[in-house]
């Protein structure tokens, strides 16, 4: 059963404020999200008043400058900061999306930072994806195949089999769909989630892979695929412009076409 | 090291409202709405069936400011669950499943289910 209400020691309380510099003229409120695991305490809401004349354009440039001038003990992961490693990904602003490509000016007003929402959180804006990761090594994320492989080179596709792929590879499991998805959040240990079932639908059309009745055996649950019910909040938020939710469809798609309806 | 006393990120309490998700709940929300309203809709048949007298007080009953109110939502909730199931075949069947196509086809539904409310009300009064 689905709990709406934050558990207990979940609840958000007020935290500390650290005021612009003296003299900041074009200063920006940023409240962000903090949880330290060895006080005992809830977690709670820092606000950081920010000068934007000394600060990056990027929401990821403001959160490194805090933590770099501010406030040391601010915990976050971040790598690449141009939106390909998926490091950098929280609710920013209601939706989530990675810190590095928000640009701090699409906000209006206050600048709110949570960690990807119903995750475990380790401290600060940092989840625990380790469930996220065990279901996407579930799928078995790898070319499954039962026909020896060329001697002389390697599995060819053709330009046109290519791409079918195409708006699948990108996908950088930053995990921003799966955590924007309230199936995944009332049923995220059982339902797969859209960032892994996109995943699964691009071995699926994969031309070289010759797994595909398996793959489809592996999903044909109740709670692993249907608990899809294209809700559309995960295409609404990918940063990368994809689209998981049309990915489950055609997986669903798969499943009745191979039952011959 | 303890990992079972982890705090919950916030979901529901920060998670911006929006179309997709909003409309979706609706969905649900106006089914459970339609389900009460077959209850009322066959205690209606019922008290037809039992004479002019009972027949009268459900109508009555049905007349007053909270009971038009009912009416008003479930005729809503009729149109909306209606149009918006139609959506979700036309997804299933794996068509406007673009962020363009769920939006234009969402606001389709919320306009035409206000519209199809207002003519069967229309009509009545």
């Amino acid at each position: 059963m689905a709990q709406f209400r934050l558990p207990k020691n979940s609840r958000i309380t007020k935290g500390k404020h650290f005021p612009a510099p003296e003299g900041a003229k074009n200063v920006k409120t940023f409240r962000i999200y903090r949880y330290e695991p060895d006080s005992g305490e809830n977690p709670r809401m820092d606000t950081y008043d920010i000068d934007l004349d000394d600060c990056g354009p990027m929401v990821l440039d403001a959160v490194i400058k805090i933590k770099n001038d501010i406030d040391p003990t601010l915990t976050f992961r971040r790598s690449c900061r141009e939106g390909i490693c998926g490091s950098c990904a929280f609710n920013i602003d209601g939706t989530n999306t990675l810190a590095c490509t928000k640009g701090i000016d699409e906000v209006k007003g206050e600048v709110r930072i949570y960690p990807l929402p119903h995750m475990p959180v380790v401290k600060d804006l940092v989840p625990d994806l380790t469930h996220f990761y065990a279901q996407y090594a579930s799928i078995r994320p790898w070319l499954r195949t039962q026909s020896p492989a060329p001697p002389d080179k390697e599995r060819l596709q053709s330009p046109e089999d290519r791409k079918h792929i195409d708006g699948l590879y990108e996908c950088i499991l930053c995990a921003c769909c799966s955590t924007a998805c309230p199936s995944y959040w009332w049923n995220g240990e059982r339902y797969l989630g859209p960032a892994i079932l996109l995943q699964a639908y691009r071995w699926l059309v994969d031309s070289r892979d010759e797994a595909t009745g398996e793959r489809l055996d592996e999903l044909e649950d109740p709670f692993r695929l249907y608990r899809c019910h294209t809700i559309m909040n995960c295409t609404k938020t990918c940063p990368k412009g994809l689209n998981p939710a049309k990915a489950i469809a055609e997986i669903k798609k798969m499943m009745l076409a191979r039952r011959g309806l | 090291m303890v990992t079972d006393n982890r705090p919950l990120s916030p979901h529901l309490q920060v998670y911006r409202p929006q179309l997709t998700s909003v409309m979706s709940i609706s969905h649900r929300i106006s089914g459970i709405l339609l389900s009460l309203g077959m209850v009322v809709v066959v205690l209606w048949v019922l008290a037809l069936a039992s004479g002019p007298e009972a027949f009268e007080r459900i109508n009555s009953l049905l007349a007053t400011p909270i009971g038009l109110v009912a009416m008003l939502v479930w005729t809503f909730s009729l149109f909306y669950h209606l149009l918006n199931g139609i959506r979700h075949l036309l997804w299933d069947a794996g068509w406007l499943l673009d962020l363009r196509g769920a939006y234009a086809s969402g606001w389709i539904v919320l306009v035409a289910s206000v519209v199809m409310t207002a003519v069967v009300w229309g009509g009545l009064l």
